[in-house]
């Protein structure tokens, strides 16, 4: 397109404009840089016949099982509080709903190893120790999904309120005046309509859950063949000096989560 | 018929003081009112959506003022026409008559009914994000219609649209309320658009409604 046949004025708004442009390019060239630069030194430190020697072995291969079961399993669970909470916070007007608010971002302000730290003190207590007895969570399997699940569901509440936020409560209430009660209308429009963002939300709480690492170490363990997930992997090799195998389960949870991410992102732009 | 008697609500600092007002069986009515005086409200009371602190709302001659909003026979077409966004324009006109279980041939019929009226047959398979503003009121139009309401509530559904999409779907309107039938209360900033379309015209102000003279 020609800039000089619009006349002076839009010719300067168009190099003002350019400047700025060129200075948003550059700062995000230096981030985009920076991440794919440390990917690439990543993928190149060490030949692909080492990592893939790292990833035959057994142990390995059953973290990655277990790791896509657990963060998958947890990333349903979240999406299945985050709705209903979201749903609450953005259209509940109630006293107390700041304190609630407040009260479902602590799991994301506490420290991770904290948040496993009192996991295990809560299945300490009494209480704790009766759901044990029904399905035992600390050092298990089900340690490992409850403790992605409780902090990957506060990301995803927070993305499905902002979802239910940004839809207009207008299209439900024509709903209700059309013959359906509350239930149906939510069902019926409001949460087809909130359709991306319950895939953002489940991205986002599957990718947390897949990068979990403190309060899975500290409440489920890391036991081998048991409750070892790939971040975990990648600690446990680090710690013995491997780096091959560290890098190696480095990358496949880079591919990993690049792969489900693309793919939640391509089936929220086709909805 | 719609009967407004005596309604009093109050929300914060804004409030509606002893509103009382009538729109005949089959006629036209027209609010009007400057910006902010509670006409929206007003309409939300008559749909049940915002409950009276006192008062009697009554739809032909039924008291609904207690009834929730699907039981009191009224279609409401709200500003934006607030169209269902992950609905294709046949099930948005078919949603109240699936809810009360129509035939599906019934359901066919009346959709097509009123796609060939208002003049949306060819949209039936789109979704809201692909109308223009003008179709978009006549898919919120058709489905307020769909379930033969007794009263049609009408929110400025014409002030987003141009001069000349406005003159069609006001002429539009007029023929098809009488068409089906229906009570209208249409709310308008637009005396034009109340001259063209009002067999009552109203006046809202300070809380209170009466009735105006002809434009």
């Amino acid at each position: 397109m020609s800039t000089s046949a619009g006349g002076p004025p839009y010719g300067r708004r168009r190099r003002r404009l350019s400047g700025l442009w060129l200075g948003l390019a550059l700062v995000t060239a230096a981030y985009l840089a920076l991440v794919l630069g440390m990917l690439a030194a990543t993928a190149t430190h060490s030949p692909p016949g080492r990592l893939f020697e790292a990833l035959a072995s057994r142990e390995i291969r059953h973290a990655i099982q277990l790791t896509l079961i657990t963060s998958t399993l947890s990333a349903l669970l979240s999406l299945g509080f985050a709705v209903p909470i979201g749903y609450l916070l953005a259209r509940g007007e109630f006293r107390g709903k700041p304190i609630l608010d407040a009260a479902l971002d602590i799991p994301i302000v506490l420290p991770p190893m904290v948040v496993g730290l009192c996991l295990l003190i809560l299945f300490q207590t009494p209480l704790g120790q009766l759901i044990e007895r029904a399905v035992p969570f600390t050092y298990t399997v089900y340690g490992i999904v409850l403790a992605q699940f409780i902090i990957a569901a506060a990301f995803a509440i927070r993305t499905m309120r902002a979802t239910f936020d940004h839809l207009s409560p207008r299209p439900e209430d024509v709903a209700l005046t059309l013959g359906a009660s509350r239930a149906r209308a939510i069902w019926s429009v409001t949460l087809p309509a909130a359709y991306r963002g319950m895939l953002a939300a489940a991205g986002v709480a599957w990718a947390r859950s897949f990068g979990e690492f403190g309060p899975i170490l500290v409440f489920a363990g890391a036991t081998r063949m048991r409750t070892e997930v790939l971040p975990t992997s990648v600690w446990l090799e680090l710690s013995v000096g491997n780096l091959e195998a560290a890098v190696a389960v480095s990358l496949v949870m880079v591919t990993a989560a690049m792969l489900v991410l693309t793919t939640i992102r391509a089936a929220g732009e086709r909805a | 018929m719609i009967r407004v008697e005596g309604v009093r609500y109050r929300a914060g600092r804004f409030g509606l003081d002893d509103v009382s007002f009538a729109v005949g069986a089959g006629s036209y009515g027209v609010l009007m009112g400057a910006t902010g005086c509670g006409k929206t409200t007003l309409l939300e009371i008559i749909c049940g959506l915002r409950e009276v602190e006192a008062g009697v709302v009554m739809v032909g001659e039924q008291d609904v003022t207690g009834e929730p909003p699907g039981r009191r026979g009224v279609g409401y077409v709200p500003q934006d026409g607030a169209l269902f966004p992950a609905m294709r324009v046949r099930e948005q006109i078919a949603f109240a008559l699936r809810l009360r279980r129509w035939a599906s041939a019934d359901i066919e019929a009346r959709v097509g009914e009123l796609a060939g009226q208002l003049q949306i047959a060819h949209l039936l398979d789109r979704k809201p994000a692909g109308l223009s503003g003008g179709e978009g009121q006549r898919v919120a139009l058709a489905r307020a219609l769909a379930a033969r309401p007794a009263v049609l509530l009408l929110d400025e559904p014409l002030s987003a649209l141009d001069d000349t999409t406005r003159e069609q779907t006001a002429v539009l309107l007029k023929e098809t309320q009488r068409a089906q039938g229906v009570t209208a209360l249409h709310v308008t900033h637009s005396l034009r658009e109340a001259g063209q379309l009002a067999d009552v015209l109203l006046q809202m102000e300070a809380g209170q409604v009466r009735s105006a003279a002809p434009v």
